[in-house]
């Protein structure tokens, strides 16, 4: 079975490597400032202990007052897992650090959040709709979207 | 004397035999080689996520049925899961059991559909592919008589199964077990040797294991690159604990070994579908839930070892009767991050054989 590390360990460990980024956790999850997103992953990647070497997804939830991106780490090497979380308060101009030089896999999944969210990526290369077309108006996964009549 | 060379792009698709779906590539070339590769998709995108806020979470089932639609069952295994995680319910063995049984026979499903039709990206034209629908049809009658459905099956339910499997299901499955190890022997005799599939596929595509595992990459793709990692063994839900099978790996990473990974797994599936049958015991399918599930507020992410990969589902509940938040981890849409890396350098026929033999479906790409 896959461990789940417990949230309060991730983040004694994580306020050690990184301080002051840690704003709260529970037995399962730790939130983090978004801005320190990157540095908090590479830790997470690079700790010889954790050692998070791969990335199962990111998501990004829509709470209205802010968006929490959720990020579900696995190690392979020891099997265990975490999901790291960040909240970006207002709807507009919001940005997260890409943790796409971390891990490639991150490449169409922030593109897809970008899309969908309107969430920006900053130093993602190539920070483009995913499945809209270029103009499509708005991001329609938010909860505030509404459909233009027709 | 030197030829002055100049590159030069061209457009593949959205609509080629070959795409499996719409699915476009920019793609440009120096002479025959491929100098840089630009996946453009999204055409078959219907918003699922979207929609799944509107449904109640016995309804999105039905959803689930359409994202990669040659596998419906796992994809219904997936959410059911993550659903009864979400609200902390525990389906009785029975269906437990059943749903892996069924799972396997999807996975065998979609293996013959990825090995049908990647011989026929190769040249080999209809024939191997016939031979692998013959026995896909057979599976495809199995499901018709536990839930009437072959296609779009929705069999699972939130808490267990839709029904039990009908006295006529047990010797049509007798049967199947009976026959199919000769099939895949054929496949073997007839492919697996064959001259010009190994001169097309063997060093063809490689995908290493580190770039594998950066870019996210599971299922077969991944087990080709020589990375032990299957959920079924590595976090083992319903009944997969108890089930007696080996993970096929590869060595290479090429196109040859992502063809080996499928036959090799879709004779481990056979065996998991014989221990099923061996252990499965009479008793409920389905625990009490109510009609209207409410999850309490909160969130949770399950997933399973699709025949593609991991497919997963989070789920955010804001304790009302649909999912607040439903989203799909994709293993055909994260899989094609690697698409790129695979091609540059290769050339302008092995293209197709390379995103033949990644497997992806554009149901589930596109959502």
């Amino acid at each position: 079975m896959t461990t789940v590390l417990a949230g309060d360990v991730i983040a004694s460990r994580v306020e050690n490597a990184v301080s002051g980024v840690v704003e709260e956790w529970n037995s399962r999850d730790v939130w983090v400032k978004p801005e320190a997103v990157l540095d908090v992953c590479r830790f997470l990647k690079e700790d010889s202990d954790l050692r998070f070497d791969y990335l199962v997804s990111i998501s990004a939830v829509d709470y209205i007052e802010y968006f929490e991106m959720v990020y579900h780490l696995l190690s392979m090497t020891n099997n265990h897992s975490v999901v790291l979380k960040a909240k970006c308060w207002g709807r507009e101009d919001l940005s997260v650090p890409s943790i796409k030089d971390l891990w490639q896999g991150a490449d169409f999944q922030e593109r897809e959040i970008y899309d969908l969210m309107g969430i920006n990526f900053s130093g993602h290369p190539n920070m483009k709709r995913l499945l809209l077309w270029e103009g499509f108006p708005g991001h329609p996964q938010r909860k505030d979207y509404l459909e233009p009549p027709r | 004397m030197s030829i002055r060379t100049e590159p030069i792009t061209i457009n593949l698709g959205p609509q080629h035999p070959s795409t499996h779906g719409v699915f476009r590539m920019r793609i440009t070339f120096d002479g025959e080689i491929i100098l840089d590769v630009e996946p453009i998709f999204g055409y078959l995108h219907r918003g699922s996520e979207k929609l799944a806020e509107e449904r109640t979470y016995a309804q999105v089932i039905t959803l689930t049925d359409r994202l990669d639609y040659v596998s419906s069952m796992s994809n219904n295994l997936a959410y059911v899961l993550s659903v009864e995680k979400l609200a902390g319910i525990q389906p009785p063995e029975r269906a437990m059991y059943l749903r892996v049984l069924v799972a396997e026979l999807q996975r065998i499903v979609s293996h013959l559909v990825a090995t049908g039709f990647f011989l026929n990206d190769l040249g080999a034209l209809a024939t191997p592919l016939m031979y692998c629908f013959r026995e896909r049809e057979k599976i495809l009658d199995l499901f018709e008589i536990l839930c009437g459905a072959r296609i779009t099956l929705s069999y699972m339910r939130v808490g267990g199964i839709f029904q039990d499997a009908p006295p006529e299901f047990w010797p049509e499955l007798r049967d199947f077990l009976g026959y199919m190890p000769g099939y895949i022997d054929e496949y073997d005799r007839l492919i697996t040797g064959n001259e010009i599939l190994l001169s097309r596929t063997k060093e063809v595509g490689i995908l290493s294991a580190e770039q594998a595992v950066n870019s996210s990459i599971s299922g077969p793709v991944l087990r080709a690159s020589g990375v032990n990692w299957d959920l079924r063994k590595a976090d083992p839900y319903d009944v997969y604990d108890r089930m007696d099978f080996e993970i096929p790996l590869g060595t290479v990473g090429d196109n040859y070994d992502r063809y080996l990974m499928r036959i090799a797994e879709m004779r481990q599936s056979l065996r998991i579908i014989e221990q099923c049958v061996e252990q499965i015991e009479d008793g409920p399918i389905k625990a009490e839930v109510p009609a209207l599930v409410r999850p309490p507020i909160g969130d949770a992410y399950g997933h399973v070892e699709g025949p593609k990969g991991e497919l997963g589902f989070y789920l955010v509940s804001d304790g009302s009767i649909s999912p607040y938040r439903f989203k799909i981890r994709s293993p055909s849409l994260i899989n094609l991050t690697a698409l790129r890396d695979m091609l540059l350098g290769s050339k302008l026929a092995d293209m197709i054989v390379t995103f033949g033999s990644m497997d992806i479906n554009m149901g589930e790409v596109d959502r």
